[in-house]
């Protein structure tokens, strides 16, 4: 197994534990869909595939350092293309596909944006959104069945593996945003390593450990610890699509009964969404005993929703030490801290006001004064975190400032944005907002305006872009912004617009036009549209839409007073501090 | 299987979807508006309906059937549910 002990004996991502030649019938994968058998993947088989799709983009004239945009449905094709560039010396990348929801101009729009900025050399998706991509692409795209095709006959001896310097890059993650303007994260074979490495000691990873994953491969989440960690370390991966588990939850713990699953990674909001929305009957006979942690990753992580959890399953053998916490980001590959496996993560109880008025964790009895904040646990081997202030000097414990990191698993720079130094002094400055306390980290808050909303980046002014085209609407008077929502579990998306119709029933239509302008221009849905009378929406002096002003008031109409919105955040990680 | 006055699970459902769902009350949702495909709410909401279909009529809809294919509109979730 890749440790930081045996990691000098692993060169570059191809000496993964799948591609290897020893224990051929070993299971590499199985994926499993709703209605469908599950189809399992042996060690040889995997090899072939990735051989063949190496051969298939080799045939298309992708050459070494080319990038491919992989943008189709998450099945074991887009597997296979991306572990064939790899194994070809082509650089991947996972993307979301097209899908029926979306627009396919705006789709393409920013997928073009990528192209020019990133020269991407090949576009794969599924076989239904090829014609349609490949009318506007600019450049070569090409469909799951023409490549498959590609990746038929090939001779044994045909292709071998590309030679990769360790330092040269593996894959892009595409950070977070809704235009085409994301930043390619460029990670070395070497970075991945070091991560897998350091993360494997983390969590205590075991030969016999088994890996269920619904993540979507286009988030670190899902692509370094659901997808690369089992695939490198040679341990079975249960893995299934995102559409389908938001539809069918109970996917999910039927694959960790059926397979014996003892990891798996979910956003904060996935452990309210299980806690409600697993049905009765879906749970009868399914036992989750064989877990070893459930571990929340990429969103605020509330103590609330694992309360939830716990309650909900622990009849099903969910006990509260399988409850585990992971701050991670694109930019460090994957985790940069990870809570101790075996036990619940600590709770930091603090004086809310302290907290939210002067940045200080005082710890005071729990009661209404006090917040409750989950640990995301100490950094694992090779990264280190500091907390600045505002002059960039190190703050000591239980002071909240930006979180600052550097590691042996940091990108190697944004793919062909030379322009963009993500580095001072050596340090990765991630725009989160936290603290120190007893040598473990606590997020407390951002310090830019982003709306995490299941587990998805979302910038508040791609999405008012989009509500400011809707006829209607005044140009340049919408708002977005995101809510604490307790029952989800995660941040909801809110619009509020300006509109000079009285008219109830034009009123209505333009409500509606925004919740589609939105779904079909982005990956989320507005949760609530709210259309005001012109000069509802306060602006700062120099003119500029403030959006935390608007959120407070939008909140104070709702019926939720100022204490009453610290207090939803409260629970979970009083995040609302910083917006105040 | 209980016996399930149509105009009723209509307009619980109804309710329902405007209430909790589109979290506008005064919505006026049309039995053939595609809500999920033009994006009122998203497919999370399928899992929601689920339960709230199996609390309110004690109806257990298969997670085959919980498609955005086959539960666009107001009237296939009706349809579904009075089948039982």
């Amino acid at each position: 197994m890749l440790t930081p002990e045996t990691r000098p004996t692993f060169a570059t991502l191809l000496d993964a534990a799948a591609l290897q030649a020893s224990h051929a019938d070993a299971p590499v994968i199985s994926f499993i869909a709703t209605g469908a058998d599950p189809i399992q993947v042996s060690r040889t088989q995997f090899q072939e595939r990735v051989r063949g799709y190496a051969a298939g983009l080799t045939r298309l004239g992708v050459a070494v350092g080319d990038l491919v945009i992989i943008a189709h449905t998450q099945n074991l094709e887009s597997i296979y293309a991306f572990w064939g560039a790899m194994y070809m010396g082509a650089i991947p990348s996972m993307f979301p596909t097209l899908t029926e929801k979306l627009d396919p101009r705006t789709y393409m729009h920013n997928m073009n944006e990528l192209v020019a900025r990133s020269g991407v050399r090949l576009i794969f998706t599924s076989d239904d959104f090829a014609p349609v991509m490949a009318r506007t692409a600019n450049c070569p795209v090409i469909g799951a069945t023409e490549l498959a095709g590609l990746a038929e006959d090939v001779g044994q001896d045909e292709l071998q593996p590309h030679l990769a310097h360790p330092e040269a890059i593996a894959f892009l993650q595409h950070s977070s945003g809704t235009t085409g303007l994301q930043k390619g994260v460029a990670l070395s074979h070497g970075a991945v390593l070091n991560q897998l490495a350091s993360y494997a000691e983390a969590i205590a990873l075991r030969e016999d450990d088994v890996i269920v994953s619904w993540l979507p491969l286009y988030h670190d989440m899902g692509l370094i610890a659901g997808f690369m960690q089992p695939l490198v370390q040679g341990i079975p991966l249960i893995l299934m699509s995102p559409f389908d588990w938001v539809k069918h939850p109970a996917l999910l713990f039927r694959a960790i009964h059926e397979h014996g699953g003892t990891l798996t990674w979910l956003p904060n909001f996935a452990y309210n969404h299980l806690a409600r929305r697993v049905r009765q009957r879906d749970m009868a006979g399914v036992r989750l005993d064989s877990m070893r942690m459930f571990i929340n990753c990429s969103e605020p992580v509330r103590h609330d929703s694992h309360q939830l959890f716990l309650q909900r399953f622990k009849d099903a053998g969910v006990r509260e030490e399988m409850l585990a916490v992971s701050y991670a980001m694109a930019e460090n590959t994957f985790a940069v801290t990870q809570t101790l496996p075996g036990h619940p993560p600590h709770l930091d109880v603090v004086d809310r006001r302290e907290l939210e008025g002067k940045q200080l964790a005082i710890p005071i009895p729990p009661g209404p004064r006090a917040a409750t904040l989950v640990s995301c646990g100490p950094t694992i081997t090779h990264t280190q975190a500091q907390v600045l202030d505002d002059h960039g000097q190190v703050l000591p414990e239980r002071l909240v400032g930006e979180i600052a990191i550097r590691s042996n698993c940091m990108l190697r720079g944004y793919y062909k944005r030379p322009d963009l130094n993500p580095f001072r002094d050596g340090w990765y400055l991630t725009g989160d907002m936290g603290y120190m306390a007893e040598g473990e980290l606590y997020i407390v808050g951002r310090k830019k305006d982003l709306i995490i909303n299941a587990g998805k980046n979302i910038y508040p002014q791609d999405i008012e872009a989009i509500v400011n085209t809707v006829p209607g609407v005044h140009p340049g008077r919408a708002v977005v912004f995101g809510v604490p929502d307790e029952r989800e579990g995660t941040e909801l998306i809110v619009v509020v617009a300006e509109v000079d119709t009285t008219d109830p029933q034009k009123r209505k239509e333009i409500a509606k036009a925004i919740r589609q302008a939105v779904a079909q221009n982005s990956t989320v849905t507005a949760s609530y549209v709210k259309l005001v009378g012109r000069k509802w929406l306060i602006k700062t002096s120099s003119g500029k839409i403030a959006r935390a002003a608007n959120r407070a008031k939008w909140l104070a109409e709702q019926g939720y007073g100022p204490s009453v919105n610290a207090g939803a955040a409260g629970k979970g990680d009083g995040r609302s501090s910083q917006e105040k | 299987m209980p016996n399930l006055d149509e105009s009723i699970v209509r307009e619980k459902i109804r309710t329902y979807i405007t209430h909790e769902l589109i979290r506008d009350p005064d919505y006026d949702l049309a039995d053939d508006e595609e809500i999920i495909t033009e994006g009122l709410m998203d497919s999370f909401s399928l899992a929601d309906f689920a339960v709230f279909v199996e609390q309110e009529f004690d109806v257990y809809i298969p997670d085959p059937d919980l498609t955005v294919d086959k539960m666009d509109t107001l009237n296939q979730m009706v349809d579904r549910v009075l089948r039982g």
